[in-house]
């Protein structure tokens, strides 16, 4: 199929960026989404153009590096399915697709689709941890874990970090990304000694980083490429609640 | 043969920091001779750690909890994505908590044995007896392993052992353990205990008076080039899988961190054992950039077959049953679907030569499913194998409920790596290496659900005992930026980053990349043969020629320029290819993932030569025009004497 894609292209933080049009011809249907770029960017090195910055790794939907706003949504059309795991099949010939960068005031744009999202590594950094150094860990089968609660916390656990859910947000809120650590570690008999401070801590680093406050608008959990859920926000508002009132 | 057209032989290596006597008490007798440093020494020591997986993150967490000032380095934009966090399957240890006969022992036994007897005993003794407490240590830390009922850790079996001793979370185990590790090491970083340094790539290994003392890398958003000092380097850098081009492994994996360390007197171990996994998704055409793997555990209920006349042409359901070959059930009739993956893979390859491949380029054969739905029902199917059906799906448009998956053997893991002593110090003294980027634990074949447990084992337990013994010594003389080692190295990555820029030519580092491992997979692959090695020598000499008088690097080095990046990686990838075909020439046997067509047994089984090649084979850089020169570290068998392996 041959198809039209308009790109964000900015050369740095300091630029302004525009979006620029690119004819791709010949796709297969079976490339994913990152595989037509790659192909594009092909021939733009050979035009003597700068091919389109983007970031991905492990283009198996794990590593949370791919980051593309596709026709207005984060990580394109498909329900619970990263960019590098989108497939053309899902466009059709003739399309013209629109190419964003991640958009959050805590996410600046480095260049083209490539955005800094250390902000989120600041919030773990605050508390999103179980501290037990190496060594001290007692025999694992000592503490036994409910197996519903173990299931829910791997739920809220498989969250890739991939920010989907700030780039949605009208806000720019990352709720639900702080959500699922909390519920992680909060359903754990492990992660019971810090859990107040937990909550507390990384609530307030979240606003430090510059990220918005949260209104349940709920397009963070359309977004999510693992189908975290909205409930996980209601979780951590009922934990920060509780951990406040102990003081 | 002490010398021919390709390598030179010089002395043979030892590994001198294992204590002999009883296997069972060799780590216990290592961590009380070796030296250790004051806590309120510690502070005033650096560690410099490159690559953030569960090997390099475990590592820093470790040493930063320990009280030693630590400096961590990842290309990537978080140490959360390192490529561990892909590893889907498992973690072994040996808990024995199903009461089926485990023991250390006998993961030490399993582990040996599947390596195809090319592993060091001592190491791998010690990596049973540290695999209990990685789980003690992961549960700590809130890792959600799968549990049963009663609240306690389930396990699966995996691989081909007769026991169950895999802990899971589900299929994304590597990314439970590395979030793990990656939470722990955040805290340090809060508390300052480690530099945290993202998006920075290492081009270079200071060494200075003979020791390990530094890196030269560059800060992939600015493009700007800086000297970090330390007092001792650990590369925890991954494995080379990408050398192939198109592997299971994440874009990014790339061999330069080891192989500048190589370039700088490192040697380097094994470069041709690499493990061809037997379940992947098949190329679905030229634009293919990476492979995707399908869990081993598919094959616990899906049945393999291709058809039986060449070049069918026909659906899968239009082909009768008596027409079809469950090829892997006929000549493995005790394991069938279930032999190791060197076998599986193997096997794929033959029925393919043959030219009954299915797929786009006869390049697949069928994993069926149909059977085991009748038998057990689609939910049943569902329950145990709906996300891999759903990523297949994702991947292939086509339904696996309904016809049957195409799977195809792809490059996944690399055994070889830097040369360690037991104490996991490369020849470089101070320069450490862990994880897949060593060569230690897993001989020439490694064992599923292995990989997590020897980075975790290398990165919590190993190396923060061992490295003491060394920065026992320390802290070194103080050197600064103007140091003249310093200056060259730098001067080093400058060049080489200038002239990548300056050729101007006119192929893409992409299109290199593609052709190289086209050459790799054809004649360093699945099967090996010395004409072909001998060929792909030179088609990678001619290659490497045009590489640097015809790539095109567009950009410049003061930015984010992602193909000034690759052209780096590739270029070390040439040498690299060039070194594990030199390898695997030399190795005129089969063993584990490296079959030599020239040694099989009549039944075209694998066949080892215990009495000429019972060593790792450790090389020495010898200049970019210079001959290898091989090491040989002989291996010896206390405790497993060496068997062939047969699953018939």
């Amino acid at each position: 199929m041959d198809i039209k894609v308009r790109v964000w292209r900015q050369s740095g933080p300091g630029d302004r960026g525009r979006m620029v049009t690119y004819d791709v011809k010949d796709v297969s249907p079976d490339a994913s989404f990152l595989e037509m770029i790659d192909v594009l960017n092909e021939r733009l090195i050979l035009d003597g153009d700068d091919p389109i910055a983007f970031d991905h790794d492990c283009r198996e939907g794990i590593c949370g590096m791919c980051s593309m706003v596709i026709n207005g949504v984060a990580h394109g059309p498909e329900k619970a399915t990263t960019t590098c795991q989108l497939h053309m099949r899902h466009f059709s010939d003739g399309d013209v697709i629109d190419v964003e960068p991640w958009r959050a005031k805590a996410f600046p744009v480095i260049k083209d689709l490539v955005v800094d999202r250390s902000a989120f590594d600041k919030i773990i950094q605050a508390g999103g941890y179980i501290s037990a150094p190496t060594g001290t860990a007692p025999d694992a089968h000592a503490t036994p874990v409910p197996k519903k609660d173990a299931d829910a916390a791997f739920e809220a656990a498989t969250c890739i970090a991939c920010g989907a859910c700030v780039a949605a947000c009208p806000n720019g809120s990352s709720m639900l990304f702080t959500a699922a650590k909390i519920t992680h570690l909060g359903l754990m008999p492990q992660g019971q000694p810090e859990r107040d401070s937990r909550v507390i801590d990384m609530l307030q680093a979240q606003d430090d980083a510059g990220f918005g406050g949260c209104t349940n608008m709920g397009e963070c959990a359309e977004v999510c490429p693992k189908g975290i859920p909205l409930s996980l926000i209601g979780r951590l508002n009922s934990d920060y609640r509780k951990a406040v009132t102990k003081g | 043969m002490a010398e021919n057209e390709f390598w030179t032989e010089g002395d043979p290596i030892a590994d001198t920091a294992a204590p002999d006597g009883p296997v069972e008490t060799r780590w216990e007798r290592r961590r009380f001779s070796a030296k250790l440093v004051n806590p309120a020494n510690r502070r005033k020591l650096t560690v410099i750690i490159v690559g953030t997986g569960l090997a390099g993150g475990s590592a820093a967490a470790t040493l930063a909890e320990a009280g030693y000032h630590v400096k961590s380095y990842c290309f990537q934009d978080s140490p959360r994505r390192a490529h561990s966090i892909a590893a889907q399957g498992g973690i072994n240890a040996a808990k024995n908590y199903r009461n089926d006969g485990d023991s250390i022992y006998r993961l030490f036994y399993d582990t040996v044995k599947g390596g195809d007897f090319r592993a060091r005993e001592s190491n791998v003794y010690r990596l049973a007896q540290v695999s209990v407490n990685i789980i003690d240590q992961c549960v700590a830390q809130g890792v959600p392993f799968a549990r049963e009922y009663g609240g306690l850790l389930d396990n699966r079996s995996f691989g081909g052992t007769q026991v169950s001793r895999t802990f899971y979370a589900r299929g994304q185990t590597g990314q439970q353990l590395l979030l793990g590790a990656y939470q722990a090491m955040e805290r340090q970083i809060g508390l300052g205990n480690i530099e945290m340094h993202t998006r920075h790539e290492m081009l270079e290994l200071i060494i200075v008076d003979g020791k390990a003392r530094g890196i030269v890398v560059r800060d992939l958003v600015s493009g700007e080039i800086t000297t970090e000092i330390a007092d001792a380097v650990v590369l925890a850098s991954g494995g080379y899988g990408n050398v192939f081009f198109l592997s299971t492994n994440a874009k990014g994996s790339n061999v330069t961190a080891t192989w500048r360390a190589h370039r700088k007197g490192a040697l380097f171990a094994n470069p041709c054992y690499t493990q061809i996994h037997p379940t992947c998704i098949p190329e679905s055409g030229s634009h293919q950039s990476k492979l995707t793997l399908m869990s081993e555990s598919l094959r616990n209920d899906g049945r393999v077959w291709v058809p039986k006349a060449q070049n069918d042409k026909r659906a899968p359901g239009d082909i009768p049953e008596e027409e079809r070959d469950y090829y892997l059930e006929r000549i493995y009739p005790s394991f069938g679907n279930l032999v190791p993956r060197d076998i599986a893979s193997r096997a794929a390859k033959n029925v393919c030569d043959e030219g009954r491949g299915v797929g786009p380029g006869g390049l697949g054969v069928y994993l069926d499913f149909a059977d085991a739905i009748k038998r057990l029902g689609r939910k049943a199917v569902e329950a145990k194998y709906g996300n891999l059906f759903e990523m297949y799906q994702r991947i292939t448009g086509e339904d696996p409920y309904e016809v049957p998956m195409r799977i195809y053997p792809a490059v996944h893991y690399t055994m070889g790596g830097l040369w360690v002593d037991y104490d996991l110090q490369s020849t470089i003294p101070g320069l450490f290496v862990i994880g897949e980027a060593n060569f230690s634990d897993h001989g020439a074949n490694r064992l599923g659900a292995s990989a997590l447990m020897q980075g975790l084992a290398d990165g919590y337990f190993v190396l923060p005992n061992t490295i003491n013994n060394y920065l026992a010594a320390g802290p070194f003389p103080k050197i600064d930026h103007t140091h003249e080692a310093v200056v060259t190295a730098r001067k080093q990555v400058e060049d080489r980053l200038e002239k990548f820029l300056t050729i101007d030519g006119d192929r893409t580092v992409d299109s290199f990349h593609r052709e190289l491992g086209h050459i790799m997979w054809e004649y360093c692959g699945m099967e090996r043969t010395e004409e072909g090695l001998t060929k792909a020598i030179g088609l990678i000499r001619a290659l490497k020629e045009e590489f640097w008088t015809r790539v095109k690097v567009p950009g410049t080095g003061a930015e984010l320029n992602q193909n000034l990046e690759r052209a780096g990686r590739v270029a070390d990838f040439f040498e690299l290819g060039e070194l594990m075909c030199i390898d695997a020439l030399h190795r005129r046997e089969s063993c584990g993932g490296h079959f030599r067509a020239e040694s099989q047994a009549p039944d075209g089984e694998a066949l080892r030569h215990d009495d000429e090649f019972s060593y790792a084979a450790a090389w020495e850089y010898f200049g970019a025009d210079g001959k290898p020169v091989l090491h040989k570290e002989a291996l010896e068998f206390e405790y497993v004497h060496p068997s062939t392996r047969s699953y018939k």
